[in-house]
């Protein structure tokens, strides 16, 4: 189901164990990494996440509650939306 | 598997976080006419338990689809059936006390504005529409949240004269009993020809007559939007260019609205009514349609042309929105309330934009003469021809127009009103001088329009 889908988007200054501090969160949570990519843009590192929350036993809310408070940690901005957003605004 | 495009997912999140997108309203619609009833307290209570009843979630639920996709719903909001067609079921009829249980309804279920303290009399007032319209006054002042609009016109029957004069003595007057917050009253209150039973828009919704037992219907925003993808095109870019960049931005808007309306309309359990596809400005920096005509190349909202831009405007947002989503309803195109614009504030401000102009722009706009303040020593029957003019754009052109406009008490052109949050600021707009007294006091009604030798 595309409604249990999930794209965590993190931007910020770029250094060591960005991506093992989210995926811990996010192991912890119970949500399964389907996709990762990242990139430089205009000096700043990004990095997009797509997850699979079906599975877990957690709310949205928790989820996204725990992942933005590890964005915090890492003094990055973070985002957690459900996928559909990007399919409706993107796709006819 | 499925995949995701990260330049899509920057571009939805640039929009939300720069350039100000945002879901404007959500608003339930609900049917209060199994409220009737011959005792008055006892339809107030009714109204009250119906109200409360449906909406006990909206907020929270609306908050719970805010942080799903992370985008902010400025306003949760009900829109009832007219109240004049309620309270006319009671033998002992008070307006006023039905526009309280209304305040605390809303009050209690912790949304901003409740519509529909309303009546429709384009043809003719019933004795209950006339006590409505008398309450009106009283009804603003003892209440924060209600919002009251009345239909004085339409093509189909012409202009009640009768009630287009009463309503500019109804405004003076509420204008008058909110003094102390610059006539803020009458910034609750809307008079339409043509108006639409689904509009989720304040201060002119309400649940129309034809509509089920209750919906659930979603204002979009995104003026910050579609001025940005107009500044990003090159300056030579011709208007077959232009008009396709709006298209396409006002379908992203579009979906965006429409997931977050079938969400909402599932959780409460109710269906979905309609997408409004209104690009609703805010007064903060950038969310402005007159930014937009800057963008386009005018050089402020008012400059010759920009009746012209706007028409493509709003024809695009409606070509690209209706693609978008499978109902579209409301009112559907570009608002231009003065006060609510931090675009138009400025122009109006520095005197290029006119009320002569904002008349002219409302015959291609999707309302009209909204959120304009004007001096509170304006005659009533001056309001009144002001009315009847935005009412004959209306019914000529088939469309819906709208008179908000607001008398400041004790203040005058120089001076400015001001309201704060969405409903922001404006400077007293001049008004032309000359009367329309002898015109506005014949009453009766302008005769319904000939449908055919359309020049």
């Amino acid at each position: 189901m595309s409604e249990d889908k999930i794209i965590v988007t993190i931007s910020g200054k770029d250094g060591v164990g960005i991506v093992a501090e989210i995926a811990t969160v996010l192991a912890k949570y119970e949500v399964n990494i389907e996709d990762i990519k990242q990139t430089i843009m205009q000096g700043c590192f990004m990095m997009f996440l797509l997850g699979d929350i079906s599975k877990s036993k957690y709310s949205f809310k928790e989820i996204k509650e725990a992942v933005c408070a590890s964005g915090q940690k890492l003094g990055m901005e973070i985002w957690m939306q459900k996928k559909e957003i990007f399919d409706k605004m993107h796709t006819i | 598997m499925s995949f995701f495009n990260e330049k899509s997912i920057i571009e939805t999140i640039n929009m939300i976080k720069v350039q100000n997108l945002d879901i404007r309203t959500v608003t339930l619609a609900l049917s209060l006419r199994d409220c009737c009833g011959e005792d008055v307290k006892e339809v107030g209570e009714k109204i009250y338990e119906k109200i409360t009843k449906y909406a006990k979630n909206l907020y929270n639920f609306a908050c719970e689809i805010e942080e799903e996709y992370s985008i902010p719903i400025i306003n949760k909001r009900i829109a009832v059936t007219p109240i004049s067609l309620i309270g006319e079921s009671c033998k002992n009829p008070d307006y006023v006390y039905l526009a309280k249980v209304l305040d605390k309804a809303a009050q209690d279920v912790n949304v901003n504005f409740i519509g529909g303290f309303s009546a429709l009399v384009e043809k003719g007032c019933t004795k209950g529409d006339d006590l409505l319209i008398e309450s009106i006054p009283q009804a603003l002042k003892q209440t924060q949240r209600v919002c009251s609009s009345i239909n004085l016109a339409s093509t189909k029957a012409g202009i009640n004269m009768n009630a287009v004069k009463k309503m500019g003595s109804i405004i003076k007057q509420t204008a008058m009993l909110t003094k102390e917050q610059d006539g803020i009253g009458a910034a609750k209150l809307v008079c339409f020809c043509n108006v639409p039973g689904d509009n989720p828009f304040m201060a002119g919704a309400f649940h129309g007559y034809g509509e089920p037992e209750a919906s659930l219907n979603v204002g979009v925003s995104g003026p910050g939007v579609v001025r940005s993808a107009v500044e990003n095109l090159a300056k030579d870019a011709d208007f077959g260019e232009l008009a396709n960049k709006i298209k396409q931005t006002a379908f992203k808007i579009t979906t965006t609205g429409e997931l977050v309306g079938r969400r909402m309309a599932e959780k409460m359990g109710i269906p979905f009514g309609i997408i409004d596809l209104s690009l609703a400005p805010t007064p903060a920096v950038g969310d402005s349609v007159a930014g937009i005509f800057q963008a386009m190349g005018l050089e402020h909202a008012g400059a010759h042309g920009t009746t012209a831009a706007l028409a493509m405007l709003n024809d695009a947002v409606k070509k690209g929105g209706i693609m978008a989503s499978s109902y579209v309803g409301g009112l559907s195109g570009a608002f231009i309330p003065v006060s609510e614009d931090a675009g138009m504030i400025e122009a109006a401000k520095q005197g290029v934009l006119t009320f002569d102009k904002l008349e002219a722009m409302t015959c291609v706009c999707s309302v009209g003469l909204d959120m304009i303040a004007i001096p509170g020593d304006t005659p009533e029957t001056t309001i009144s021809g002001m009315i009847a003019d935005e009412m004959a754009i209306g019914m000529i052109n088939k469309k819906t127009t709208a008179v908000r406009i607001i008398p400041v008490p004790d203040k005058t052109v120089g001076d400015y009103a001001v309201y704060g949050g969405l409903l922001g600021e404006a400077p007293i707009m001049k008004v032309n001088s000359l009367s329309s007294e002898t015109f506005i006091n014949r009453g009766g009604r302008i005769p319904e329009p000939i449908h055919s030798l359309n020049n």
